[in-house]
């Protein structure tokens, strides 16, 4: 039965859920976004999210991150840990009234039936350090599993969120060992055949695992990591002053929030990099996020100035 | 009498604010409600995930009818006078107000103002929004379309929809016109999220709670604690277990239900190598759940009970299911950290400690580890056997383990543990654990030597470090709990009775901190004050304990005192002493002559210290001026002596044998003599006397 229901079941494929998520969240409205073309340590930091957060536009988007997180790494020996895994994000601005509903829909969608399962909301709240963003919410259990993290963005960068912005995160790999019922990341069915046409997440990500972690541990060049490091910081803070409206224009807008911000995904996770490797100290560790964050705050404050942040053209 | 049925129904509120919220909620309404002088017959407030419900029984159709005259001006008064009063009374013209007469002033205008009630629908649907927006959550939200603009309403959680009724029970309740944020009040509330998620239409408190029960809802929180309670007793004694009961959690799962469904699952038995208090802390700590003891072994049997919020089309099996593949993967994780941890010695865990900042001002743990271990050695009294030192060395070496890492409640314990595996004594192994301890004025004190000097070097070296930095608590603030540090020391030395100088202990510590960050460190430590705050300590101890506040300022009053042990010991036989007659009237004795000296000390602008003429007192001094003489010289040197051995109650039966020779000195002898010589002479025995008492206490402090 390779019939395409069966290719596309979430409890068959790790691929059937992302693609039954989306098609879920494309219903709703949200437009369906592709990964953000650089190396982060979660969906929020895709500009989809953080940038897009801030200002009185209306937002609905949904998409697909790979989250790098190389403190993480196992080697490829634990089941259940990653340095590398995929989140599925949707942001909703200003949130519905309705959002805990969709998102249990979501869930519905997915296979989850709310006859059997016990679904529940516990406190979660939420702070990104780096990225000055708060926002109350909860962890979405299934059966005592956390499955997906809810938040109302209050501040981003700094700045209110006003209209607040509901954020939800599907930790994928996770859901769907737990709709294919299998106990390790590795087993899960990526492509929903089987035999000698299945291939699992272990085939395509094992290895990768393994020589991340080797990377991340050991042989990441730190030297390297602290010049890329400074430069990032530097590029950031530059294309954030040329982008600057000039005094006394008539146009206003910055026009390189997006640039600078990209800058600020790069520093963050060449820190985490540089953490993984161990090279920087308890107190060292709180300055550098205390620099990234002053980079994400300078480009929440340039976003708010152009076009996508609310000036009008 | 009429009933306020008001429900704020919201998405899940976090388990832990829930039941003070409710309290919160009674508290505002009826303080609003007594404020404007509404009188009510009673008030209940409950609390689900879901909503904040109040009843209200007993309020009036209306407030009461207020009636006032307002005496105005006289008849004829001018014009401006006349006007004025009409505006202030209300009234238009001056037919509207009576007149009066009184017999001094004459006749003058007086006003009858009627002000009705105001109807207590209209006085809810003013306090009810005040009360929503200003609602004291520990944390708040904005949320929705309305959160564009500053200001808009901030809840818990988003609040979806408010059911606010009001009438008597003999007729259809209105809904009181509440209006907040977008959200009108309605009749109409809904059941739980699953089972029985559609409307529901209320009128009053008697058929919403039933209404809520039938749609799955137990809307007080005490009975789905009593549920949950009950079911999980029944579930583990069909088993022939025994709840492990933990009225935290049991407070905690049922803010996370609004129908309480306990079920029971199992893990693989081969877990149960694990220390039962790692099982426990993980099941507990990431799934709320409850583990089993199994009678036969004493031990924990490899079940836990969880609770869940459904009551699932296939009994629950999915459930449990779902809930045992991440007990497994939990315990999985805490065998590996349990199993890998043991791979390395706890001294061989020292150099990471040099990573972990303690306090940014003070250094790594590493370097407090070495501080610890100094000051064990100054403590070479307590423990003898020299264990002290190689316990204060792996005190903190848990701290980088895995477990400790993943549940940080575990430290000390998992020490023990691994200290115990890698072959140390129970001694050492024990201060591991114990050095922590008391955590409070409750908690037990250790009681083994090794023990006791770690504890105390640990705390030492931290009230030191923060005093040093000038980190002291402030009113409510003590986030470092040095209070309860201080206290620490305080209940190990008094209840171990050790005798040990503070002043001593500080020194040597802050000496130790300037040994490792410069002889520069805590240029502005002050020993003194830091002692002062034991004494503060000290006093709301020796208070729980029952002494008497007044004797504890009167032993403190006296310099240098730093040994607390000896402190407590002169505050106790001080009491005992007060309690005998010859105590009372050696008090009264000394109050005399105190006061005495304070009014001709005034009077002559001098001080009366210095020691008495002997010649004098020989040569011209009445017989019981030279007795007294005598006898104090007596007992102030025996009242020394017996300091000096600290028997309190020794020194103080020496002043007692002051006591006659006192007494007949004020009925015999007139201190303000005529003659100059022999009144200053006197007032130098009065300050004898007064000396002679400050061997054991200052008696000015006490009272009574």
């Amino acid at each position: 039965m390779t019939s395409d229901d069966a290719l596309l079941n979430p409890a068959r494929s790790f691929q059937g859920l992302i693609l039954t998520l989306q098609r879920y969240w494309a219903s709703q409205g949200c437009v369906i976004l592709q990964p953000y073309d650089m190396e982060m340590g979660a969906g929020t930091f895709h500009p989809a999210t953080t940038l897009r957060a801030l200002g009185p536009r209306p937002w609905r988007a949904a998409y697909v991150q790979p989250s790098r997180r190389p403190k993480d790494g196992r080697y490829g020996e634990n089941p259940n840990r990653l340095q590398h895994y995929y989140q599925f994000q949707v942001i909703l601005k200003p949130n519905p009234p309705d959002i805990q509903d969709l998102y249990v829909k979501s869930l519905q969608a997915i296979g989850i039936d709310t006859a059997v399962h016990d679904i529940r909301f516990v406190e979660d709240d939420w702070e990104s350090p780096t990225l000055g963003a708060w926002g109350l919410g909860w962890e979405c259990w299934c059966d005592g599993m956390e499955v997906s993290q809810f938040t109302y963005f209050q501040q981003v960068a700094g700045f209110e969120v006003a209209p607040v912005a509901g954020e939800l995160t599907y930790g994928l790999e996770r859901l769907a060992m737990y709709l294919q019922g299998v106990e390790s990341i590795y087993d899960l069915n990526f492509n929903g055949l089987e035999g000698d046409q299945k291939v699992t997440y272990g085939d395509i990500f094992k290895q990768a695992e393994q020589e991340y972690s080797r990377h991340n541990f050991e042989y990441a060049d730190t030297e390297m990591l602290f010049r890329h490091f400074r430069d990032a910081e530097a590029a950031c803070r530059k294309y954030l002053t040329e982008g600057e409206p000039k005094p006394g224009a008539n146009d206003q807008r910055h026009l390189m929030a997006q640039p600078a911000y990209d800058q600020a995904i790069k520093a963050s996770h060449i820190f985490n990099l540089l953490d993984a490797r161990g090279v920087i100290s308890v107190t060292e560790r709180q300055s550098y996020i205390l620099r990234v964050r002053e980079l994400a705050k300078a480009c929440g404050a340039a976003w708010l100035k152009t076009e996508g942040g609310g000036v009008e053209a | 009498m009429p009933d306020l049925l008001l429900e704020l129904f919201s998405e899940e509120i976090p388990a832990r604010m829930q039941r003070r919220a409710a309290e919160d909620l009674k508290k505002l309404m009826t303080d609003a409600f007594v404020e404007r002088g509404f009188l009510y017959e009673g008030a209940k407030a409950f609390a689900t995930p879901r909503r904040l419900a109040l009843n209200i029984v007993g309020l009036p159709v209306k407030g009461q009818d207020v009636r006032e005259e307002r005496k105005g001006p006289r008849v004829g008064a001018p014009e401006a006078a006349v006007q004025g009063f009409l505006k202030s009374a209300g009234l238009t013209s001056l037919d509207q107000a009576k007149i009066e007469k009184d017999p001094k002033k004459g006749e003058f205008y007086v006003a009858l103002i009627e002000r009705p009630g105001r109807p207590t629908e209209e006085v809810l649907a003013e306090i009810i929004p005040q009360i929503i927006k200003t609602f004291p959550w520990p944390k708040s939200m904005r949320s929705g379309a309305a959160s564009r603009e500053p200001g808009s309403l901030r809840w818990v959680r988003p609040l979806q929809s408010i059911v606010c009724t009001f009438g008597p029970e003999t007729e259809d309740p209105v809904i009181v016109p509440v209006q907040v944020d977008g959200i009108a009040a309605s009749d109409v509330t809904y059941g739980h999220r699953f089972m029985a998620p559609g409307p529901i239409k209320v009128r009053r408190f008697d058929d919403y709670a039933p209404a809520l029960e039938r749609a799955k809802v137990v809307l007080d929180a005490d009975r789905r604690k009593d549920i949950i309670l009950h079911d999980a007793r029944d579930l583990a004694f069909a088993q022939g277990l025994e709840l492990v009961e933990d009225e935290g959690l049991l407070e905690e799962v049922a803010g996370l239900v609004e129908w309480p469904v306990v079920l029971m699952g199992s893990f693989e038995e081969s877990f149960l190598s694990i220390p039962q208090e790692v099982i426990r802390a993980t099941i507990r700590a990431n799934q709320k759940c409850f583990v089993l003891r199994d009678p036969k072994t004493g031990g924990l049997a490899n079940k836990f009970l969880l609770t869940s919020n459904l009551v699932a089309k296939d009994g629950g099996k999915t459930i449990v299911g779902g809930n045992e593949r991440v007990v497994r993967a939990r315990l999985s994780d805490a065998k590996f950290f349990w199993e890998t941890d043991q791979k390395v010695k706890l001294e061989d865990r020292l150099e990471k400690l040099k990573t972990i900042v303690f306090h940014e001002k003070l250094g790594t743990q590493y370097e407090r580890v070495e501080r610890i271990e100094a000051l064990v050695d100054d403590l070479k009294a307590i423990d003898a056997t020299g264990q002290a030192k190689r316990a204060a060395r792996l005190a903190k070496a848990d701290l980088v383990t895995e477990m400790v890492g993943e549940f940080p409640e575990l430290q000390g314990l998992m020490g023990r543990y691994y200290a115990i595996i890698q072959g140390e004594t129970e001694s050492v192994a024990g201060a591991i654990e114990g050095h922590y301890k008391p955590l409070g004025p409750s908690d037990r004190v250790p009681t083994d030597p090794v023990s006791v000097a770690v504890a105390l070097a640990d705390k030492v070296d931290t009230l030191v470090g923060f005093w040093a930095i000038d980190e002291k608590p402030t009113g409510s603030k003590d986030p470092y709990a040095l209070r309860r540090a201080a206290l620490g020391i305080i209940r190990l030395i008094v209840e171990n009775e050790l005798q040990l100088n503070l002043l001593d202990l500080f020194n040597g510590g802050l000496q130790l901190y300037r040994n490792q960050r410069g002889q520069d460190f805590g240029a502005t430590f002050d020993a003194n004050d830091l002692l002062s705050f034991f004494a503060d300590r000290l006093k709301v101890y020796l208070r729980d304990q029952g002494a008497r506040h007044d004797l504890i300022d009167a032993v403190f009053a006296l310099e240098g005192q730093d040994d607390l042990l000896m402190i407590v010991r002169r505050v106790e036989a001080l009491g005992r002493f007060l309690d005998t007659e010859d105590g009372a009237n050696l008090l009264a004795g000394f109050r005399r002559a105190a006061n005495i000296l304070r009014i001709e000390e005034k009077k002559d602008g001098r001080n009366y210290d210095a020691t008495p003429n002997h010649a004098l007192i020989e040569r011209r001094g009445q017989p019981e001026e030279k007795v007294l003489l005598h006898v104090l010289e007596d007992a102030s040197s025996q009242a020394r002596e017996y300091v000096k051995r600290e028997d309190f109650e020794g020194a103080m039966r020496a002043l007692a044998a002051l006591r006659p020779a006192v007494d007949a000195f004020f009925d015999k002898v007139t201190v303000n003599a005529e003659d100059v010589e022999l009144r200053e002479n006197r007032l130098l025995l009065l300050n004898a006397i007064r000396q002679a008492t400050r061997t054991v206490a200052n008696f000015s402090y006490i009272e009574g």
